[in-house]
């Protein structure tokens, strides 16, 4: 399966484009990844793939079918900060479970601890809620992860943890993966292509 | 200093067990209130025309009025009305609050309706509109309370409007839309639980303006009926009798409505104060 | 210790919290943490986002909030700081550079936020020296004019730098100064650091990019669970066989360029008996689940482990 975005153009602004013509292409058994600097227009690429952002020229297509956009996104977006992605008054089960119930061995696998279970999100810390967030969007469903700098903010051994573990799980059930960062030593290790915003998107 | 701060059990206590013992001591005040005036039956209200116009005494407290009437009967009869008129208006006012902000989260026309319709109902002036709709319904109980309901509203809405804009676009809204939620699910889940400490907090400080205001036009004639125990015909009644020197007949009954009222204020703060993690970290 | 600007002895940082219904729960954010910075010495605090460290940049500073409380000592130049001393000593002597623009005022032009409240007499100096000041970072002059919201993020990063040092401070304390910035505005913010050191003033420098932490510091700090297990020379992090804490080996070995090596375990939520690395530790002995082990100095490096002496060689 493959996910394409053509010639995708945007603009907050009238007559200031952040994304002109860009085409990106990424097939279900790779990981492609994405650099560019902070404010380039990396994140706004991000939503338009993912559904958040809906008045864009172009197309976003799975196996040259127009993504369904009621019922659950084939495409998920994991974003930066995940204390914003999550409602302030529901325990962690319930964030978790608005997604999908994922068996005991994969929350070993990604360090998600029981007794996490039963706590607020502010009882946790970025990288705790990270793994939450990366486990939410893995739904069977899911074909295709958006991951917009989701470990920029943590520390480099927790890095390590989340990225293994999410590339393990895609790499068996068949998620594309375009990991998009500002960090070109991160990308070398886990990405197996590398384009760089800029020349993608022709401004 | 330290050895007497041990005695005193309030300073052992932390600020939120502080404001529960002060919610627990406001709420069984007007529950007594209440409960006291139900049990007055007002037809057992004894007219002795031996005892007119007594002056506050240890037999009557408030004094009593020109039929011989006990005034702390009375006023305790008024009050309780006057909770149970408060009640039910800001109930119903916050019932009517949470249709307009879930009408404006619906789409851009019905955002833009009610936004208009905020701003009609605010900006006449509050008493002039209560009069009206109180008269256009016949006066009476039922006209009070539905014209304070229809009056009082607005603030609420407009909290109410702006909070749920704000957690639409949030990114758990966003992403919870992405899991194939629909709008009512969303609405139930994820906004009811962020917006209902505004309507509970909403509702108790609506209280104190209906009870007010009930008193205000039952006072000037264009609510409840002269034959009705209300502290607004207390009052108006009064108003005939102050000249003469009555002054207990206005000042007793007056004041309680002051007190009942400002009760009402504390304990929508102090709720508010339990109910809003960022003001409670003391 | 006779040059040592500031000085942090067994500095813990807490915060009362209502936890559930009535309970009051102290959360221990920060746990017996001693550093010191030396004049034109840069030395960094890394530790994850979120972790609370830049809380020791509040309490030096005297603006924790009111719930928060600070035990310990804090000196400055030898001299301990009382709540009085801090107020009096920040913003003269004692700088923050902090997060980000948000701190600054939305309405008020750059130039005026810069030179603070002045009398009159004295503005026509305070703008020169800010002119001067701006001009040494590289802001142009108009930038004096703009709002912050004009600002880029590069700009503001200037802005706030150039901002808290028209005082000359003796001591700037950076609060994480680099997220958000393309490689060349961090690279320019580490170098305005580094010059900072170089003209002999102290700097504190918070952050959770290792990269920055090895480029700027001369030591560095390693924050986890709230306790600083390591403070260790910039230049011993480029080979692991002089680091001594277990943790800081694998943070180490866990870049990207160093293998990407995976060290399973997370930090503990509570407050644990014992060492905090215990659950996670290959070098754990019977010790170290019920006794904390101390801060202690080996060889010019600070260390906070029973067993580090086991492994070295």
């Amino acid at each position: 399966m493959y996910l394409n975005a053509n010639n995708i153009s945007y603009a907050y602004k009238k007559n200031k484009p952040i994304l002109k013509n860009l085409s990106i292409s990424i097939p279900d058994n790779k990981v492609i990844g994405l650099m560019g600097d902070s404010g380039s227009g990396k994140s706004t690429l991000c939503k338009v793939i993912s559904g958040y952002i809906k008045n864009y020229t172009g197309t976003v297509t799975l196996d040259n079918n127009l993504i369904e956009t009621k019922d659950f996104y084939p495409i998920q977006l994991i974003f930066q900060h995940p204390e914003k992605t999550m409602n302030p008054k529901w325990k962690m089960h319930k964030v978790l479970s608005e997604s999908w119930n994922p068996p005991q061995e994969l929350m070993d696998t990604f360090g998600l601890k029981d007794n996490w279970l039963g706590r607020w999100p502010n009882e946790l810390s970025g990288g705790e809620l990270q793994r939450f967030s990366i486990l939410r969007a893995l739904n069977p469903k899911t074909k295709f992860i958006i991951a917009d700098e989701i470990s920029t903010m943590l520390d480099a051994v927790t890095q390590v943890q989340i990225w293994d573990a999410l590339l393990d799980y895609c790499k068996q059930n068949k998620i594309g993966i375009l990991a998009v960062s500002h960090d070109k030593e991160l990308l070398e290790v886990i990405a197996d292509d590398i384009l760089l915003f800029n020349e993608i998107n022709k401004l | 200093m330290s050895s007497l701060s041990k005695l005193n059990p309030l300073n052992s206590m932390n600020l939120r067990q502080k404001t529960i013992l002060l919610i627990g001591l406001i709420v069984l005040l007007l529950v007594l209130v209440y409960a006291s005036s139900l049990s007055i039956d007002p037809a057992n209200i004894l007219t002795d025309f031996t005892l007119r116009n007594q002056p506050p005494s240890f037999e009557h407290l408030f004094g009593t009025d020109w039929l011989g009437r006990d005034m702390l009967t009375r006023t305790i009869k008024g009050l309780g009305l006057s909770i149970f008129i408060g009640a039910v208006a800001s109930i119903l006012s916050s019932i009517l609050a949470i249709i307009m902000a879930f009408i404006s989260s619906v789409n851009k026309y019905g955002d833009v309706l009610i936004a208009w319709l905020i701003d009609f109902f605010a900006s006449i002036p509050h008493l002039l509109l209560l009069i009206m709709i109180s008269i256009c319904l016949g006066k009476g109980a039922m006209g009070v309370i539905i014209g304070v309901a229809c009056t009082h509203w607005t603030s609420l809405a407009r909290v109410l409007r702006v909070e749920i804009k704000e957690i639409q676009t949030s990114e758990y809204v966003q992403l919870s839309e992405k899991f194939g939620k629909n709008k009512f699910w969303i609405a139930k889940e994820h906004i009811l639980i962020l917006v209902i400490t505004q309507v509970i907090v909403g509702t108790l400080l609506i209280f104190p303006h209906a009870i007010m205001h009930e008193a205000s036009i039952t006072f000037l004639g264009f609510g409840l009926s002269p034959h009705e125990p209300a502290i607004g015909i207390i009052l108006s009644e009064s108003m005939s009798y102050l000249t003469t020197g009555a002054w207990w007949l206005a000042v007793f009954p007056g004041v309680m409505l002051l007190i009942i009222v400002l009760l009402f204020d504390i304990l929508g703060e102090e709720v508010e104060k339990l109910l809003d993690p960022t003001k409670a970290q003391k | 210790m006779e040059n040592d600007l500031l000085t942090v002895q067994n500095v813990s940082i807490s915060f009362t919290q209502y936890v559930q219904g009535l309970q009051q729960h102290i959360l221990k954010v920060i746990s017996d943490l001693s550093l010191s910075v030396k004049e034109g010495e840069v030395v960094a605090i890394l530790g994850s986002s979120g972790s609370g460290k830049s809380l020791l940049a509040h309490a030096i500073l005297g603006i924790l909030p009111e719930n928060g409380q600070c035990d310990g000592t804090i000196s400055f130049k030898g001299e301990v700081l009382t709540q009085e001393k801090k107020e009096e000593l920040r913003g003269e002597h004692i700088c923050l550079i902090p997060q980000s623009v948000n701190f600054l005022d939305p309405l008020m032009k750059v130039r005026e936020q810069a030179i603070g409240d002045v009398k009159d007499e004295e503005k026509e100096k305070a703008l020169k020296h800010q002119k001067e000041i701006f001009e040494k970072y590289g802001l142009a002059e108009e930038v004096g004019d703009m709002y912050p919201f004009e600002l880029s993020g590069g700009m503001a990063r200037k802005v706030l730098l150039s901002t808290a040092l028209l005082s000359d401070p003796e001591l700037v304390v950076a609060d994480e100064p680099t997220p958000g910035l393309d490689q060349a505005s961090v690279n320019e913010t580490i170098n305005d650091i580094k010059r900072l050191a170089q003209e002999g003033k102290g700097v504190l420098l918070i952050t959770h990019e290792i990269d920055v932490a090895l480029k700027t510091a001369d030591r560095i700090a390693i924050f986890y669970s709230g306790y600083v297990i390591e403070i260790n020379k910039a230049e011993n992090f480029n080979d692991v066989n002089k680091l001594l804490h277990p943790y800081t080996k694998s943070l180490i070995e866990a870049l990207p360029r160093n293998g990407f090596k995976l060290t399973s375990g997370v930090q503990p939520l509570e407050e644990v008996d014992g060492c905090p690395y215990f659950e996670n530790c290959p070098i754990r002995s019977d010790i170290c689940q019920n006794n904390k082990p101390d801060l202690i100095d080996h060889n010019g490096i600070m260390i906070r482990c029973h067993n580090f002496d086991k492994e070295v060689n």
